[in-house]
């Protein structure tokens, strides 16, 4: 349906063209249906459950509620207990800053290493970490967890960041490293040449002038880890169950009515902090994928 | 190694010290995690592991076991479906958005901006709202028969034979937008003169795209192709969160069946030979593209 309407002609037409009309047209009937899944959701969210029952999905709400919202936020069951989503919330901050600030911390340096300071083997290392990346995590799930328990951190948040780490790493160290790489090497040189030493020119000069890298990088890792499923649901216990999995459980239980308006909120919630960065920081979303995109 | 390079050299080992004290984390994920982990599944693949890992070699067992596995099998299936879909519409859709978006138009930052934000959202927040659309008592099915088109029936999460057309829509909409993003990265590097040449020769948009732009963009398009088959491969939470494998194991997908034989099954040998069969389709699709990637160019 979308493939049919390629439009002619490199050039902008006078505005009212056939091919403006088609070309306009066809974006504007997809961008429409891109955005229904969200409006959806928001229209759910804000009406009441009888509403629901006999009106249309896409219909806006007749009288606005906010009820949904407080109860997804606070009263939302999981099965066990009904502490709503803001448990889950607090367990991915808590999952969120330190995963974040470490696995950010390791791979700048990483990367700053590879890119100057190459020692025997590095590139093999990084080799391995790249080809690493392709590797279905289903694959080394159960060494990490052998590896976890042997530290005493299989079950608890560390043990999480750890593998948050470990998995953004290759994705992380590629973007430092290809960035430290096309810094002028006469800096570099220069700093040697003032006796500054690996650390002293990471922190004095590398840092700081590479901050928009590390925008990008917060921006990746942020939505990367904020979204998690598969890592959250294995490598903690329930108590500390990230949002997306304490979502899931509140969604899908199944005792109880279904409340398709708190559901909608509660969704809506989990996404909001992805949401919040993805549209406040625009292009540097884009230029963060577009280094992802090697991470497959 | 360390040891006869230290021989030769007193000074080798020490030298960029710092550098290799702050690589240790690195090296120890690429050596311990991604060699280390990835030869000890496909290792305990051939033991007859349950609830623990145990050294008790059996053979092919659990690989016979597993291709024979309905679950398994129907698993195998839907990515199969998945994958081919997949495939195909996210790069059909991917190229002609970034197309149409590549033809000077007014207002590309929105357009881009509303395409690309499902791919901020994860798998289980797209996997809930395509849930509730496609709810059969309330969705689009009830919304469509409400406006008198009474036998309408549209219900691909209850139905097992289309359940993973479900998945399909939900995932396409999660998706497409990465794709088109790098498809539009590419169409940006072509060269401008190319249309202006193709215009003097009297040569078609569609033809210029198909027979001109379309080979230009190789890279780019095996770039794609690797970054949606792995993704096809890792499919998880998506299924996790909108039917659960469901109705009854008809949407059921491989990472899934791993997960729950490793983790609720208690079956850690089955858990290890599917994912060892998982990581031999990843090398499967790899090959070819390092090779077309890197092969190429020692030549050259």
């Amino acid at each position: 349906m979308v493939d049919a309407v390629i439009p002619r002609g490199p050039k902008p037409r006078p505005r009212f063209s056939r091919t403006n009309i088609m070309l306009y047209g066809t974006l504007i009937v997809v961008a429409a249906y891109y955005a229904l899944p969200l409006y959806v959701m928001i229209v759910t969210s804000l009406k009441g459950m009888p509403e629901i029952r006999i009106g249309n999905i896409f219909a806006p709400p007749v009288e606005v509620t906010y009820e949904p919202w407080v109860k997804a936020w606070a009263e939302a069951c999981t099965g066990i207990n009904c502490e709503g989503l803001s448990r889950g919330f607090w367990n991915s901050v808590q999952i969120l800053i330190p995963s974040v600030i470490l696995s950010i911390a390791i791979a700048s340096v990483n990367g700053y290493a590879l890119a100057n300071w190459k020692f025997k083997g590095s590139e093999v290392f990084f080799t391995i970490l790249i080809v690493g990346a392709f590797i279905p995590y289903q694959v080394m799930i159960y060494p990490l967890v052998i590896i976890l328990r042997e530290m005493g951190l299989y079950g608890n948040i560390w043990g999480l960041v750890m593998v948050h780490t470990i998995f953004g790493m290759p994705i992380l160290t590629l973007l430092f490293r290809n960035y430290f790489t096309s810094v002028p090497e006469e800096l570099f040189k220069a700093a040697r040449v003032d006796g500054a030493g690996f650390w002293g020119i990471y922190f004095r000069i590398m840092l700081p002038m590479s901050l928009p890298i590390f925008v990008v990088a917060i921006i990746l890792q942020v939505t990367g880890i904020w979204n998690d499923f598969l890592f959250g649901v294995i490598y903690t216990k329930p108590a500390d169950y990230p949002m997306t999995v304490q979502l899931n459980n509140i969604v899908n239980s199944v005792q109880g009515v279904k409340e398709y308006n708190v559901n909608m909120a509660a969704t809506l919630l989990t996404g909001l902090v992805p949401l919040i960065i993805y549209f406040a920081s625009g292009k540097l979303f884009v230029r963060g994928i577009a280094a992802g995109a090697v991470k497959g | 190694m360390s040891s006869s390079s230290k021989a030769r050299r007193p000074a080798g080992l020490f030298r960029n010290l710092s550098a290799k004290i702050a690589s240790i984390p690195m090296v120890l994920t690429a050596l311990v995690v991604f060699v280390g982990g990835t030869a000890w599944t496909v290792v305990y693949s051939f033991t007859s592991s349950k609830l623990l890992p145990k050294a008790n070699f059996v053979g092919l067992d659990q690989y016979e076991r597993l291709w024979s596995t309905r679950r398994w099998l129907i698993s195998i299936e839907n990515l199969a479906v998945y994958g081919f879909f997949s495939m195909i519409f996210t790069l059909l859709i991917g190229f002609t958005l970034a197309a149409l978006l590549d033809r000077k138009i007014r207002g590309e930052d929105v357009f881009r901006t509303i395409f690309l934000y499902p791919f901020a959202l994860s798998f289980v927040v797209t996997g809930l709202a395509w849930q509730w659309i496609l709810n059969p008592d309330l969705g689009v099915q009830n919304v469509v028969r409400s406006m008198g088109w009474e036998s309408f029936t549209f219900n691909p999460l209850n139905d097992p034979d289309i359940v993973i057309y479900g998945i399909l829509i939900a995932g396409l909409w999660q998706g497409t937008g990465l794709i088109m993003c790098i498809m539009l990265a590419g169409l940006r590097g072509i060269d401008q003169e190319i249309w202006k040449a193709a215009r003097v020769d009297g040569i078609g948009t569609v033809k210029t795209y198909v027979r001109i732009v379309i080979p230009m963009m190789r890279p780019v398009f095996i770039t794609a192709l690797v970054l949606i088959a792995s993704g096809i491969i890792k499919i998880y939470d998506l299924v996790v969160a909108q039917t659960n494998g469901g109705p009854g194991i008809a949407s059921e997908v491989p990472a899934k069946y791993v997960i729950n034989y490793m983790f609720r099954a208690q079956n850690l040998g089955q858990g290890f030979a599917a994912s060892t069969m998982m990581l031999l389709s990843v090398v499967i699709i790899l090959i070819p593209w390092a090779y077309l990637e890197f092969g190429g160019k020692k030549r050259g």
